[in-house]
């Protein structure tokens, strides 16, 4: 197979409510150490989370640029509050920065300056993705349930129309917001009153049924995938399908290892099979599925075909 | 005060004349396809139904409006143009989208005919809602179920469109148009294929203590003792366990309709243009008592009369219901 050196490694904003510590850490670390071309920064899901992290910002925007990284910031999903639509409105006002928006709020304020289209904004199809970059947008993250067919078509219309492509590869799936945060109800709390019990859960809170199967996490208003999505193995027929970037959401596992196996595996250097053995390894406990992509239910994992 | 027009479904041909007669202002319905967000087996229309349920609604004043309101997955967007043009050669008043694209094919091809913002595009703030009026012409935004009526009353200020809101029927958890609970369960797509919870995939398993698991694609939605009345296995309706919830508990809601009729007149006052009952998927007598019960309350409301709520109340009788987020900000 042909490498195709275009390909970018980009790395997901974190969902979780990691502390600003962990958060310095993690960003230190990626800057030296992950093979990432580019890095979403910014809180998407709750505007409550934002006043513990965001006085770091700059210098971790610094510190990633130094590195080589392309930052990009992103805008939160859910925008109804004021103190919500004033940090969309401050994001969107922002020349210097690229941005990438979750919210038709963003899209309003941004007008028809350049913009990246995140994965909350629902681009499912070729003729939402040229109205979008009628308006400006340079990029569009695909919602992550598309299936195969429908990646593909969307990446030729983006490409056509000179936008890059991006789709995750690897973390949790964002399966649904809610104006309700359920990490509060779990602790019997409202939203107002939260505590911020969400930070004890860095990788999300995990569901059982009654009879004991996991099967979902709860982020505070999101919920998310029990499974990682892995599409490391399809990553071959991303690229050929016109995917310009991969997506790595941060999950507490070692980041810079995902990213170095993606890395190698995209460059030639690993078998796609034993990155992959690899990668289920670095995942621990979390079951890793590719059902979206395959047109199946999300959990499942379903083998490739041999290659012909 | 606001017209107050009361907005009705119309699962099935025989729901919507019911619906008509019983003093809908306005119906809302469906093509039997991905087109729209309640493609269950046996519910919405065909084309020829739909001309022909047109003409019954127009003969007795009713509006049409056809929901449009899913996401097109690439490569399918003809279908949702084909029914965009049928409705429009039809003569519906309006249709109901989410999608940009669909949105943008509409006000260039239909200009028209008025467009409606669905739920499914989940517009909660001012600023996005406008987004939609000032590009695709939108004339009225169907509001998330999440906002309080202060909030309401502050928006309608703030906007260039009329307001629609439910006021009776299913509770939605999550944010409409971003769940994909259902196909990660399933490998059905709420958005793209206006599934939710697909009866094809419901088990249910009696055990031997006497309790029942109800099951959506071999998944355990919930367990009822034996003397519970087994629900239906709606994803955000169901009951998990957590590290702090060893007992099964309502990790997103507990299975409760919503019933704003006790805020029928705040809201009328607030500026709502347009009341949303909730259930195409429901049984003809269930569109014909919640509609007359409606319209007699809008009739008093309007005419300056005190309105009867106890038989709004009663609708929901034996049910749990709920004010939502409508009442409180503790909803959240």
């Amino acid at each position: 197979m042909a490498v195709i050196p275009m390909t970018k490694l980009t790395l997901g904003p974190i969902a979780y409510h990691w502390s600003a510590e962990t958060r310095r850490d993690f960003y230190a670390c990626v800057a030296d150490e992950a093979p990432v071309d580019e890095v979403y920064l910014g809180e998407v899901i709750c505007s409550k989370r934002a006043p513990f992290h965001e006085a770091d910002l700059p210098a971790t925007i610094e510190r990633l640029e130094r590195a080589g990284k392309t930052v990009i910031l992103s805008t939160l999903a859910e925008v109804m509050l004021k103190r919500e639509r004033k940090a969309t409105a401050d994001l969107a006002a922002m020349d210097a920065a690229e941005i990438e928006i979750n919210n038709a709020a963003g899209l309003f304020a941004r007008g028809k300056r350049p913009h990246r289209i995140g994965p909350f904004m629902n681009a499912y199809n070729e003729a939402t993705i040229a109205w979008m970059a009628g308006q400006g947008a340079t990029h569009v993250c695909l919602p992550s349930e598309m299936p195969a067919p429908a990646i593909a078509a969307a990446a030729r219309a983006a490409r056509d129309l000179g936008l890059g492509v991006e789709v995750q590869v690897f973390g949790r799936a964002s399966l649904a917001v809610s104006a309700r945060c359920y990490h509060a109800r779990a602790h019997g709390r409202t939203k107002d009153n939260c505590q911020f019990v969400c930070e004890d859960d860095p990788d999300g809170m995990p569901l059982r049924t009654r009879d004991d199967r996991p099967i979902l996490r709860v982020n505070g208003i999101q919920t998310q995938s029990e499974s990682y999505v892995d599409l490391l193995p399809e990553t071959g027929r991303l690229m050929a399908d016109g995917v310009t970037h991969l997506r790595l959401m941060p999950q507490e596992v070692d980041m810079v290892a995902v990213a170095t196996l993606f890395r190698e595996a995209l460059d030639g250097k690993l078998s796609v099979q034993e990155a992959d053995a690899r990668l289920a390894a670095l995942s621990g406990e979390a079951d890793l599925s590719n059902g979206f992509y395959h047109g199946a239910a999300g959990y499942r994992r379903i083998a490739m075909a041999a290659p012909t | 005060m606001s017209l107050a027009e009361l907005i009705c479904p119309a699962g099935t041909p025989a729901a919507l004349r019911t619906a008509v007669d019983a003093g809908a202002d306005a119906v809302y319905c469906g093509f039997q396809d991905a087109t729209n967000a309640r493609n269950f087996p046996g519910l919405n229309f065909t084309p020829e139904e739909l001309a022909e349920a047109v003409g019954y609604a127009h003969a007795n004043g009713t509006k049409v409006l056809l929901a449009l309101n899913t996401y097109p997955p690439a490569g399918k967007v003809d279908l949702w143009r084909q029914a965009a043009d049928a409705g429009a050669r039809m003569g519906v008043d309006a249709f109901i989208v989410a999608d940009m694209g669909v949105a943008d094919y509409i006000a260039r091809t239909h200009p028209d005919v008025r467009l409606h913002l669905s739920v499914q595009a989940a517009a909660s703030s001012p600023e996005a809602i406008r987004y939609y009026c000032e590009n695709f012409g939108v004339r009225r935004v169907v509001l998330p179920r999440i906002l309080t009526i202060p909030e309401i009353r502050q928006l309608r200020t703030e906007i260039p469109c009329e307001i629609e809101t439910f006021i009776f029927g299913n509770h939605g958890l999550m944010v409409e148009g971003r769940c994909s609970l259902t196909n990660y369960l399933t490998g059905q797509s709420t958005n793209m294929d206006g599934v939710c919870s697909p009866a094809s995939d419901v088990d249910y398993t009696r055990h031997g203590d006497g309790s029942m698991s109800s099951q959506l694609a071999g998944f355990t939605i919930d367990r009822f003792a034996p003397d519970e009345k087994a629900g239906y296995p709606t994803i955000c309706k169901g009951r998990y366990t957590a590290p702090h919830r060893s007992e099964g508990y309502y990790a997103f809601e507990e299975p409760v309709s919503l019933n704003l009729s006790r805020l029928l007149p705040e809201l009328i006052e607030a500026g709502v243009h347009a009341f949303k009952i909730e259930g195409r998927q429901r049984s003809k007598s269930y569109v014909r008592n919640v509609v007359s019960a409606f319209r007699t309350a809008v009739d008093d409301i309007r005419a300056g009369r005190q309105p009867d709520m106890a038989d709004l109340v009663a609708l929901t009788e034996g049910q749990k219901q709920t004010q939502g987020a409508f009442e409180t900000k503790k909803w959240r």
